[in-house]
């Protein structure tokens, strides 16, 4: 039991922010007051072994890493079948071993692990774990249990759809979509064990997530500190608070839609195959509806974009106001963005079906609903720049990786509005701009803000700087190349280059596609060792990199205000953190420091003009 | 607290929203595992919505008829068709033993170990014979010829859409009996008195637990309703 808590008289009345800081109801005339603590202390596990410390381990900072080693290691895969893919692409037949088959499972293998398996897992499992009891001032999520066996479900789901690399046939072909009825019938590539694994890894993930995804919202609704109001959270915790929970009521439709097809590949169930003639017999299938399965799948993965999106949206607001040394410009309104945001995301999922066969009306509807998402969006980057505007900005690298944030993300943002648009949609889907486009907003630009977060949150992590030298090669190489990527795409795809073609023969627009489509491989080739500096510039500073001591961004909020740095198991010694302000309190007039952390009292900076919050 | 500062918050909507965005707690003295189980159930509300509105969009979209469900599903008693039989008695059980569930609850609440006990272990009984009687009908329609991939009276979609929605929902009501079984020993054992940790979790044990549970088993039941209208009557 903590010493402020007190069972018999718990407060459980309301209390704003008003009544927090005591200037409603007055309960104390103190202006330091903080109401007393709802929750008895939090009963830890302690892990004594090396299995239980390190390897079972109930403790959510060593939780996110293990999601972040994992989820990096998949990432490394899909990457590199990428590079497979652009060989193919820009210098055919280079490589014998890539056929046509190979080709499709390359393409299969990273757009699934790349989406689910490496950008979910790193945003919600890595950061989130890491950071949201820290940034709320728990000494651990919720339920340490269930989160450790959430991680260990997702490995086993990692591990199930790299041993179909290995089964006979090979791994799924079918497209990161899976449609049916091609994904599941002879002549697409990985059609028996591949996408059977596929499937079960699935379903293995989303398991896996739900007791992830329990906790993170649980902590943050159920665990702050004392005076952690809800619009004092860090925009972070935002992010990833919605982010969940769009993954909570998403990840059903994937679950659903992987019973189905499973059933519909092993028991030749006939939910999504309509009557089908193979080879001049008829198939044992019938009566089932292909549609039905893009609408489940979409209703999955349009959210999932919204998944990836949001804690990047979160994440480099912080990042920004940090290092421009600025609050963050409109607060509030970024909040209900990210809200508005992630409600929006269950209306807009048809948008990825217009040329699927639907009711035409259906397409009217989902481009206005696709239009109206825009203009949260908007509103969001509107509110950095304004933030960036007059600040006292550090040119770093974690700058420079917001920076290349916004500009990938306005760029990928404004070719989503064509896609959008039924008319422009349908000459456009299939091409190469549909490529160009979503890697630009759901690819590069939440990369970029991982890239920043991990230099930004490294010296938390490991107690040691990054550096910056290294950091602004990886930058600059990373940035740059990914332009020279994914810019040329959007012309292959306005001369109709066709997305998912293994060759192009002699169509003939290949004169002008073929020296392109070589400059890009060559610009993938080299973004991708360029990675090298990056790995390098990590491994390096664990044990030459500068010792970074306590807070070296002179950043507001609580993760860098725990005892110890990096943070010990139980995040916060002998005393929960109090709050009194939120965590952008920066540059304030009248203040001695150019940054007022969100534990400093009141008392402490009586003359300074900050926002009430 | 002293009262007053209640006397100053607004009302209405507004004090809702002071409530939800205040300090420390979004549901003021709700414990984590409650909303939890809240919000897993939300979240399982949406994969048997997602079942369902599948299994309308194929009801509706097959090309062969569906098969007449009164005739399907119907018990012969003496010879004589009497639609809905095993059925009604099916769903009457369950909500029965969502009764002594909640009962179970209160008693739990109350401390009372030993009716706590009982009607937890009643709860997995009403539970276990649906199950028990799902297992018949299941045989029941496979003994007529019904699986997942045909189905003799018409659709092969409703085979299919049955066996399939049924059959998680049964899984649901199977962990669920399960659980009331490893909870009614814990209960007798005293477990949620003296507050022993668990074998995985390492926590205290609490009667809040057993509330837990029911929510769970509440959510069940009321699934079973939708199946039920879905499949039966519809």
């Amino acid at each position: 039991m903590s010493d402020e808590y007190n069972q018999k008289n718990a407060p459980l009345e309301a209390q704003s922010s008003d009544t927090i800081s005591g200037t409603s109801g007055t309960p104390s005339k103190d202006i330091d007051y903080v109401r007393p603590a709802e929750l008895p202390e939090q009963d830890l596990y302690h892990g004594h072994s090396f299995i239980t410390k390190w390897i079972f381990c109930q403790d959510a900072k060593i939780i996110g890493v293990q999601y972040f080693l994992t989820a990096v290691f998949t990432g490394i895969v899909g990457l590199v079948l990428s590079w497979l893919m652009r060989l193919q692409l820009g210098y055919p037949d280079l490589v014998p071993f890539i056929t046509a088959e190979h080709y499709y499972q390359f393409v299969t293998m990273h757009g699934m692990i790349m989406v689910v398996y490496f950008l979910t897992a790193l945003f919600l499992g890595g950061f989130g774990n890491y950071l949201i009891p820290l940034m709320v001032g728990a000494r651990d999520m919720v339920f340490p249990y269930v989160n450790m066996v959430s991680f260990w479900m997702f490995f086993i789901a990692v591990c199930v759809l790299m041993a179909s690399f290995f089964v006979p046939g090979g791994p799924t072909g079918a497209g990161w979509t899976l449609y049916p009825p091609q994904a599941i019938l002879p002549g697409t590539p990985g059609s028996n064990m591949g996408i059977i694994l596929m499937l079960v890894s699935l379903s293995l993930f989303v398991i896996g997530f739900t007791m992830g995804g329990l906790n993170y919202i649980i902590t943050i609704l159920q665990a702050r500190t004392r005076g952690m109001t809800l619009m004092r959270m860090p925009l972070t915790i935002w992010g990833i608070f919605t982010a969940t929970a769009l993954a909570m009521l998403a990840f059903p439709a994937l679950l659903v839609s992987c019973i189905m097809m499973t059933l519909d590949k092993m028991l030749e169930t006939s939910f999504f195959m309509p009557t089908i003639v193979q080879a001049g017999e008829v198939l044992d299938y019938g009566g089932g509806s292909p549609v039905l399965f893009q609408h489940l799948f979409w209703f999955f993965g349009h959210p999932e974009v919204y998944i990836v999106a949001l804690p990047a949206f979160g994440i480099v607001s912080d990042l920004i106001s940090v290092h421009a040394r600025k609050n963050i410009f409109g607060y509030r309104m970024m909040v209900w963005a990210i809200v508005g945001i992630g409600g929006l995301s269950f209306f807009v999922w048809a948008h990825h079906m217009y040329v699927s066969g639907m009711n035409p009306w259906f397409g009217f509807f989902f481009a206005t609903t696709t239009l109206i998402i825009a203009v949260p969006t908007a509103l969001k980057v509107y509110n950095w720049i304004i933030t960036l505007f007059r600040a006292n900005i550090r040119m770093n690298t974690v700058m420079l990786f917001c920076l290349g944030f916004i500009v990938t993300f306005v760029n990928g943002g404004i070719t989503g509005i064509f896609l959008g648009n039924v008319a422009v949609d349908i000459p456009l889907s299939d091409t190469y701009f549909v490529i160009a486009h979503f890697h630009m907003v759901m690819g590069i630009a939440p990369l970029m803000v991982i890239m920043g977060a991990v230099y930004h949150w490294f010296p938390l992590v490991t107690g040691r700087m990054l550096s910056e030298k290294l950091g602004k090669w990886h930058f600059w190489f990373t940035f740059l190349g990914a332009y020279s990527i994914y810019f040329p795409m959007h012309y292959l795809g306005f001369i109709g280059v066709p997305r998912r073609y293994f060759e192009m023969y002699d169509s003939p627009y290949v004169a002008s596609a073929t020296g392109l489509n070589e400059f890009i491989t060559v610009a993938a080739l080299i973004v991708g060792f360029s990675q090298l500096i990056f790995i390098y510039n990590i491994v390096s500073s664990l044990s030459i990199g500068k010792p970074a001591g306590k807070n070296p961004w002179k950043a507001n909020s609580l993760e860098w205000l725990t005892p110890e740095v990096p943070p010990a198991h139980g995040n916060w010694g002998e005393k929960l953190p109090v709050i009194h302000r939120w965590p952008y309190d920066f540059n304030v007039p009248g203040a001695k420091e150019d940054y007022i952390t969100q534990t400093t009292p009141p008392s402490e900076v009586i003359s300074a003009e900050v926002e009430k919050t | 607290m002293s009262d007053n500062s209640l006397n100053n918050l607004p009302g209405g909507f507004k004090g809702m929203s002071h409530d939800m965005g205040s300090d420390q707690t979004a549901f003021k003295g709700v414990q984590w595992g409650k909303v939890m189980m809240w919000i897993f159930l939300l979240s399982d509300t949406f994969i048997f919505s997602c079942f369902l509105i599948s299994y309308m969009k194929g009801r509706t979209s097959t090309v062969v008829d569906w098969p007449n469900t009164s005739e399907v599903f119907s018990l012969h008693v003496g010879g004589v068709p009497v639609p809905l039989l095993l059925i009604a008695i099916m769903t009457f059980v369950l909500i029965t033993s969502s009764g002594t569930m909640a009962l179970a609850v209160k008693y739990g609440y109350e401390k009372n170990r030993k009716m706590c006990g009982w009607l937890i272990l009643a709860t997995a009984i009403g539970g276990l014979t649906f199950v028990g009687m799902q297992v018949f009908e299941w045989s029941k329609l496979i003994h007529e010829g019904v699986r997942p991939w045909e189905n003799p009276f018409g659709a092969k979609q409703f085979g299919s859409f049955f066996f399939m929605i049924t059959g998680f929902h049964g899984t649901h009501v199977s962990i669920g009996v399960i659980f009331l079984f490893i909870y009614a020993r814990k209960v007798f054992r005293g477990d949620f008195d003296n507050g022993k940790r668990g074998f995985f979790t390492t926590m205290k044990s609490d009667y809040v637990a057993i509330e837990i549970l029911g929510l769970y088993w509440h959510f069940v039941d009321l699934v079973w309703v939708f199946i039920f209208a879905f499949f039966y009557l519809w």
